[in-house]
């Protein structure tokens, strides 16, 4: 699978259409971010699957936004998975990154970590490894739906109970670009208290991440509560798609109802 | 451009988390924790997540500070640790080694906290060792 995107990459360094390659790298016995820039030295590339798939993944999507604050004119290729390819697809709409300057090689995601993830279409339009599979339903969200809305309101104060408020979930997400936060708005979550207010905490990063987040799932494993995020905000993307026909990152172009009715003239 | 993502270990505390630091141009940007890390396994605490703003924060010390005729004035190394003995020193001689006390830190590594516990019991001669982990 490897090679593949490999001989990719290098093609695309060594004609010089991409500044750099922003992929992973094992190096020092850890995987992490790493900017490929010379075609003839991607040995330690690889995709982030170290002991079962998908283990080792990073919001390459935030560290391409970094670079392309910073160098505009640059196009950078970056690895993708589904759920990567749909970050790009929104961050686009949210003129966060220009289509342009983005070069996806794609990678497919095994059946296992489709399941794992609930991922409901587990590939991008375009790879050049891994095997397409079917996507899988939402499970977990079916799961808490069959039980009755006060146990479910208990079952998620429970959960936001073990919250710590390390805001690792706002840091990690790929989609989390803004520059003020809500989370940091003391009117709405004052900075310095601890254990964060509940469920006034949770539910405001909900709300923010309908119609953006991306179900990449990152938050969920940045958690050091394992709070299941990533059920409730793929319960929140149902509730936009039976509202308003739209999840994030699916269709080109196609912006978020959210942004749409915030523009004047639009009701 | 000059864009490296560097390994390192977190200085917060003595848990040892592994995150990278995101360095742009020599500025360093961003912390992401390591997946990989058997200690923290991609995850962090609030402190752990802001390491790439206390690095280059303006306000933090970055040579050694002496009050002198009451305000704080930046010393050479020498003299500042010249000041330290002589003054631990005169205390040991007048009025003994109890009256002193060592607080260490979580920040240190192990050898730096055992180096320090055994200056203050074999230079000092004082059992006066504490630790902001035994709050």
């Amino acid at each position: 699978m490897i090679k593949e995107v490999k001989k990719r990459v290098k093609e695309l360094l060594d004609s010089g259409k991409i500044t750099g390659f922003l992929g992973l790298r094992d190096m020092n016995g850890h995987v992490g971010p790493h900017l490929f820039c010379d075609g003839g030295d991607l040995e330690a590339l690889v995709l982030g699957d170290r002991e079962r798939p998908g283990d080792s993944r990073y919001p390459l999507n935030k560290q391409l936004i970094h670079l392309a604050r910073s160098y505009p004119e640059d196009t950078f290729g970056v690895l993708v998975r589904g759920c990567d390819e749909r970050g790009l697809k929104t961050l686009s709409t949210w003129n966060q990154l220009h289509p342009d300057k983005v070069v996806p090689v794609g990678i497919a995601c095994p059946q296992e970590l489709a399941e794992a993830c609930e991922c409901l279409r587990p590939y991008p339009d375009e790879f050049v490894c891994g095997e397409k599979v079917e996507g899988c339903p939402y499970d977990s969200v079916a799961q808490l739906d069959g039980i009755d809305l006060a146990a479910r309101f208990d079952h998620w104060m429970r959960e936001f109970e073990k919250c710590i408020k390390c805001y690792g979930c706002r840091d990690i997400c790929p989609m989390c670009f803004c520059k003020e936060c809500s989370l940091e708005s003391n009117e709405l979550i004052r900075t310095g208290d601890i254990p964060p207010e509940m469920p006034l905490f949770h539910l405001t990063r909900a709300v923010h991440m309908a119609g953006r987040c991306i179900d990449c799932g990152l938050c969920n494993e940045a958690c050091p509560a394992d709070i299941p995020l990533r059920t409730l905000y793929k319960k929140v993307a149902d509730i936009i798609d039976e509202e308003f026909h739209y999840r994030p990152g699916y269709v080109a172009d196609q912006k978020s109802p959210l942004n749409i009715l915030s523009q004047p003239g639009v009701e | 451009m000059d864009y490296r993502t560097a390994l390192t270990t977190c200085t917060y505390c003595g848990c040892g988390c592994n995150l990278y630091l995101e360095v742009l141009d020599g500025q360093i940007i961003d912390t992401i924790p390591c997946k990989t890390s058997p200690v923290n396994e991609g995850k962090l605490c609030i402190k752990g997540w802001n390491v790439h703003e206390f690095v280059q924060s303006p306000n933090r010390l970055t040579r050694p500070l002496l009050r002198k005729e009451g305000t704080f004035e930046e010393v050479s190394w020498d003299e500042a640790l010249e000041f330290t003995a002589s003054k631990l020193r005169d205390i040991k001689e007048g009025y003994g080694g109890d009256s002193i006390g060592f607080l260490t830190s979580a920040k240190a590594t192990n050898e730096e906290n055992y180096l320090l516990q055994k200056f203050a019991r074999a230079a000092l001669g004082t059992n006066n060792v504490d630790h902001c982990a035994r709050l």
